[in-house]
């Protein structure tokens, strides 16, 4: 298997869904950073077979909200001093603010310009979110 | 408890609140002089940027029995908003200028939007297909004045049960007592949506059954909750033709009913409801609509503080 050095300070991002590690190695716009990083594709793993990794060699702050929206598989383990300080298991967060927009043309946020649209988790098996303003269900894919 | 409260969705109220404005609602019924000035010197405002004239004047009359005064507009075209004032501005406004609003939108969420925005209490008089919370407490004095009480009824609905807001609401919202059934009455159509069965009928445990014919279920109900079913809602010619009677309640139906039945209705209706029978005692949806006004009292008194 490929090797890739293990980081001192910093984060992991583990478990990510096979496929999706770039477009979110992306959105945290680590294209762009002045230290080590590094995306690992079609990683083997135990649970899924197959996962994406992203190893970051510093200390950033991370929205887990967010990424858990975006993947709640994912772990995160912050790493100190070459050690596990912390694992971080992920799960759809309960509130996501200004990331899906609602797609029911009668809504308020479809109409006003300033309602951000925001989502509150209904069914966490599921995945199903309901628009806070016109309650209108959403099955949020992966 | 509801004072400064805002009154977006019926499901909003616990039953215990519920049953505060009932009560109160029941008392202004039998004695409204000891209410006629309890509003002096408050301000409702009624913002309606589509028109609904009845919802309006319920809500006008309401504060002008209780006292108090009226401003507002009755559609959005002849109001700043077709000078392009966003809805926030409105709100901010108005709330400098009135003690309570009470609003009418065509965008669903409209109202918890502004609810964040405004100073002063907001009632929502009906967002889009969304919410439209007086009416349904309008609908549950109704029932409480024709029956005593909302235990063990047996309701039925009748119509478009896919797309009714009103039905909706009022089954979320009665769902809550004991020992209530419903009967759903629909072409299949427009049968109630799944999430209500799932989420709201099968989760409380209760009982109901779904039929396509009004006829065939008649005698059983305590209460029969009338909506009108639009010819464009059916697939099919065939269909409509074999079926339009069926959600058509006249004399003949209503002979098979009990005599203490109620017959309900959000109004306007078109001819889902033959007029031989607005006299008949079992016809209370004239009487719908004037309890919507004392529940609109009874809810102003309350949001207001003043009871
Ligand atoms: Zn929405």
């Amino acid at each position: 298997m490929l090797s890739i050095n293990s980081i001192k300070n910093g984060i992991v991002i583990d478990h990510i869904k096979a496929g999706t590690g770039f477009s979110i190695f992306k959105y945290l716009g680590l294209n762009n950073v002045n230290y080590p990083v590094a995306l690992i594709i079609n990683a083997k793993s135990k649970r899924y077979g197959q996962k994406d990794m992203i190893k970051i060699e510093n200390s950033i702050n991370l929205d887990y909200g967010v990424l858990g929206f975006i993947d709640p598989q994912i772990t995160i383990n912050v790493i100190e001093n070459e050690k596990i300080k912390e694992k971080v298991n992920l799960r759809l967060p309960n509130n996501v603010e200004g990331i899906i927009e609602c797609k029911n043309p009668r809504c308020i946020t479809a109409n006003e310009r300033n309602p951000k649209h925001k989502f509150e988790l209904i069914d966490e098996e599921q995945g199903k979110y309901k628009c806070q303003y016109c309650e209108q269900v959403y099955s949020w894919e992966k | 408890m509801l004072k400064r409260k805002n009154i977006l969705d019926s499901q909003d109220l616990s039953i215990e609140e519920i049953e505060e404005i009932i009560s109160l609602a029941q008392d202004i019924i039998k004695q409204p002089q000891e209410y006629a000035d309890l509003c002096k010197g408050k301000l409702l405002a009624t913002l309606f940027y589509e028109p609904s004239t009845r919802t309006r004047l319920s809500f006008e009359a309401a504060m002008l029995r209780l006292g108090g005064q009226v401003i507002g507009f009755s559609d959005s075209s002849s109001s700043s908003v077709k000078k392009g004032e966003s809805l926030a501005d409105t709100i901010q406004t108005v709330s400098c200028y009135a003690d309570i609003i009470a609003m009418r939108h065509p965008n669903e969420g409209a109202p918890k939007y502004v609810a964040n925005i405004s100073k002063i209490p907001i009632i929502n008089a009906g967002d889009g297909g969304h919410q439209h919370p007086t009416q349904t407490l309008a609908d549950l004095l109704t029932i409480r004045e024709a029956r005593g009480s909302f235990e063990k009824l047996k309701i039925g609905v009748c119509g478009d049960l896919k797309f009714g807001r009103t039905v909706h609401s009022l089954i979320k919202t009665m769902s809550r007592y004991e020992g209530v059934e419903f009967v759903l009455i629909s072409p299949k159509e427009l049968k109630i949506p799944s999430y209500i069965k799932e989420q709201v009928l099968d989760k409380n445990e209760i009982k109901y059954m779904e039929v396509e014919k009004l006829e065939d279920v008649m005698e059983e109900l305590d209460i029969l909750y009338m909506t009108r079913v639009q010819k464009e809602r059916f697939f099919n010619e065939a269909d409509y033709v074999r079926l339009k009677d069926s959600y058509i309640l006249d004399r003949n139906k209503l002979e098979k009913s009990k005599s203490n039945l109620a017959i309900l209705h959000p109004l306007p209706r078109v001819n889902e409801i033959s007029e031989d029978i607005d006299n008949d005692s079992r016809a209370w949806y004239f009487k719908q609509a004037k309890f919507g006004m004392y529940m609109r009292m009874a809810l102003i008194l309350k949001v207001l503080g003043v009871k």
